[in-house]
């Protein structure tokens, strides 16, 4: 396929490994930012191409893993109440909140309806006005643009029936957490290629110089990544420390001028709880007061849930690149994508979801007939 | 009382008095007509044929009823066909129940009969029996069709998941994801531009050509609801061996490849209604595959990969950059993913 195909060129895959492989003295921890990235490192079995002068270690930039079961449980509050649309991205759909998940509720008489753009949410409460449409506001800055742009919309066509259980959040902010951390092993970063697109590079400049790290922005096929991690490990073996941009048929210095002033007009920046991370200040939107009409957790009054993760669930310290998803006991046995016992299981961009989905022939690989 | 004047299905038209009897008539029987169908009797009575015989049943509750390529009533014949095309039997009878919301429009329904009605025809398989239910608006999605086969087997292949044996090839009978594709491209939500029409087609006609050709056809497996990766799942689990498949080997049309990139989707998960593995010996799979390419509807027919030695039993994937990871079972729902 025409601007895919040229990105999964299985020559030049060998050759950048092999650049990769020459380039390095010693064995380099990376980290992907993106569930994305890792469901494409792992399809393509790049982590085992480049082992052992490359580890890979995977972030918290899948917004369904990082979302937190408070809100979760929320969206299942909403969802099960008569007269309500809850309008929803598909994969929200199976992530378990304290008592089930959407599809449960679903079941259950609700009107859990999939979506794909926030303003089909829009359309929807502007079709049926005599029902609530509550718009489940989950993603990064990616996503973001989209909601901010559904509620002005909203505020425009002069439609009451529309409101937001906004929980989005921010990459920069705990790209900082995660190097601040004592433990921290991310000797570099691939950072998230569509993030950039919108919000541009200056972001990471600060970050880049402070704990001095090299931050690649990097695209999502094998190709895009694999140059991602030669310009990140160039960086290292120099002992640089800057920000690059891989993904370059994409991303701009100064990013997506027109969908930053849509987020900011609607949003401001909020502290808020990630899923195994915890609490990071400034790294959520929120609605901007004189938006708070559109809000779904003043309209409705929701009550406030507690947050809740198993303890021997060890997402925490995978999220944070101090553990693999195999090196967890419960991986693949207490926990699998049926019955997830935590963040990075929830989603199926999850660092655990993606090594069960695409997980190698443990001991005996039976061998093809001679 | 003529049929234009409910324009709809009402309550009455599954109550089994005269509005019922002159919907069947006018409705199903003119177009399914046969001299079983029409003795109009409880069951169908026929002479049993000689050689073993396949029996099926199925439901099809798709929505929406008509897709490109397709509609439930076609969807109905072919899907139930195909299920004995499985066991290499050939259709010699369907019987057909629809469960019809009140308020269905009688030009809807007419269409969808007239569709059955033709598929069935095409087939060659005589709808013999049938039963109509009508249910009050909201306690069904506009039609449920119901089809059961019976089929007969005219040959002594053992054609099932333990008949599958070490090196045997897995050939597949064309491209993926048709018609997973095209319906969700209708989905409500989920607006996009698509040119992907749905695969629905029946295949008994290729597997009895294998079959006539010689082929010692090992297994057959449709790949309808979760598509080709819960197909190796579950014979791989069934015939207690390993199975290895490649991915640069296995066809996607190229719409269906984007549609699936946009959504987030992989092609292996997504259903397909006339697209099936064959397991035969490697030693005859170019045979086999000549058979196949024969007919249209398999006319892009390759071999994607082979049974293992003895192993665990897994279903593996060498993947275009050469690795090799398990395909693993499909979690049973395809929701598009945030990015």
């Amino acid at each position: 396929m025409k601007f895919l195909d040229e990105y999964r060129s299985v020559p030049m895959a060998k050759k950048l490994v092999r650049q990769i492989h020459q380039r390095t003295s010693r064995t380099w921890t990376l980290m992907e930012m993106c569930g994305g990235q890792t469901h494409a490192i792992m399809k393509a079995g790049l982590d085992d191409l480049l082992s052992p002068c490359i580890r890979l270690v995977h972030g918290p930039g899948c917004p369904v893993c990082v979302t937190p079961m408070h809100v979760v449980d929320e969206a299942l509050d909403l969802a099960s109440r008569p007269g309500l649309v809850f309008a929803s991205f598909g994969d929200m759909l199976r992530v378990p909140g304290s008592h089930g998940d959407l599809r449960g509720v679903k079941a259950a008489g609700g009107d859990v309806r999939v979506v794909y753009c926030p303003l089909e949410a829009v359309k929807m409460a502007i079709q049926n006005p005599s029902l609530e449409v509550v718009f489940f506001g989950i993603g990064f800055e990616t996503t973001a643009p989209a909601t901010a742009l559904a509620v002005l919309q909203a505020r425009q066509a002069g439609i009451r029936n529309f409101s937001l259980l906004v929980s989005h959040v921010l990459v920069p902010p705990a790209i900082e957490t995660l190097l601040a951390d004592p433990d921290c092993t991310i000797q570099g970063f691939l950072a998230a290629g569509h993030v950039c697109a919108v919000m541009g590079c200056t972001e990471y400049v600060p970050i880049a110089d402070r704990f001095k790290v090299p931050i690649v922005v990097t695209g999502f096929e094998p190709l895009d990544l694999l140059q991602g991690i030669l310009m990140a490990v160039t960086q290292l073996e120099a002992n640089h420390a800057q920000v690059e941009i891989q993904y370059s048929r994409v991303v701009r210095q100064d990013g997506n001028a027109a969908a930053r002033t849509l987020m900011e007009s609607v949003f401001e920046r909020i502290s808020a709880n990630w899923r195994g991370l915890g609490e990071i200040p400034a790294s959520g939107l929120g609605l901007r007061a004189e938006f708070s009409a559109f809000d779904a957790r003043k309209k409705f009054r929701l009550q406030k849930f507690e947050d809740f993760d198993p303890v021997e669930c060890i997402s925490g310290l995978i999220l944070r690149g101090l553990r693999k998803p195999v090196e967890c006991p419960c991986f693949g046995a207490s926990c699998t994508p049926e019955f997830p016992l935590g963040a990075t299981m929830v989603s199926e961009e999850g660092a655990c979801a993606a090594y069960y989905r695409y997980r190698t022939p443990s001991t005996s690989v039976p061998h093809p007939l001679p | 009382m003529p049929i234009v004047h409910h324009e709809r299905i009402l309550m009455a038209h599954g109550g089994g008095g005269r509005l019922m009897h002159q919907l069947i008539e006018s409705v199903f029987l003119r177009p399914f007509g046969n001299p079983v169908l029409n003795a109009a009797h409880d069951s169908a009575q026929f002479l049993p044929p000689t050689g073993r015989l396949a029996f099926t049943t199925d439901s099809y509750v798709v929505n929406p009823i008509f897709f490109p390529g397709g509609d439930i009533g076609s969807l109905a014949v072919h899907g139930t066909v195909n299920d004995l095309a499985m066991s290499g039997a050939r259709p010699i009878g369907l019987s057909c129940a629809f469960i019809i919301e009140e308020g269905l429009s009688m030009e809807t329904l007419s269409r969808v009969a007239k569709s059955l009605a033709e598929a069935a025809a095409n087939c060659g398989v005589p709808i013999v029996t049938g039963d109509t239910k009508v249910v009050e608006r909201g306690k069904c999605d506009s039609i449920f069709i119901n089809t059961s086969g019976i089929g007969i087997m005219e040959h002594s292949l053992c054609i099932s998941p333990q008949g599958i044996r070490p090196g045997d090839a897995i050939l597949l009978s064309g491209d993926l994801g048709r018609h997973g594709m095209a319906v969700m491209a209708l989905r409500e939500g989920l607006q996009f531009e698509s040119s992907i029409e749905s695969d629905s087609a029946p295949v008994h006609q290729p597997v009895l050509a294998m079959i006539q050709a010689g082929v010692s056809i090992h297994c057959l497996r449709d790949l309808t609801r979760c598509g080709l990766s819960a197909a190796l799942n579950e014979l791989a689990e069934a015939s207690g061996l390993a199975l290895q498949v490649e991915e640069s080997l296995i066809p996607v049309n190229e719409d269906v490849h984007a549609a699936c990139e946009l959504l987030g989707l992989d092609p292996l998960c997504v259903a397909n209604e006339a697209r099936f593995i064959a397991f035969i010996p490697a030693a005859e799979s170019e045979m086999a595959l000549n058979v196949l390419r024969s007919f249209q509807v398999s006319g892009n027919a390759v071999c994607i990969g082979q049974v293992m030695n003895p192993g665990d039993p897994a279903v593996l994937i060498k993947s275009r950059m050469g690795s090799i990871r398990l395909l693993d079972m499909p979690s049973g729902e395809l929701l598009p993913r945030i990015c």
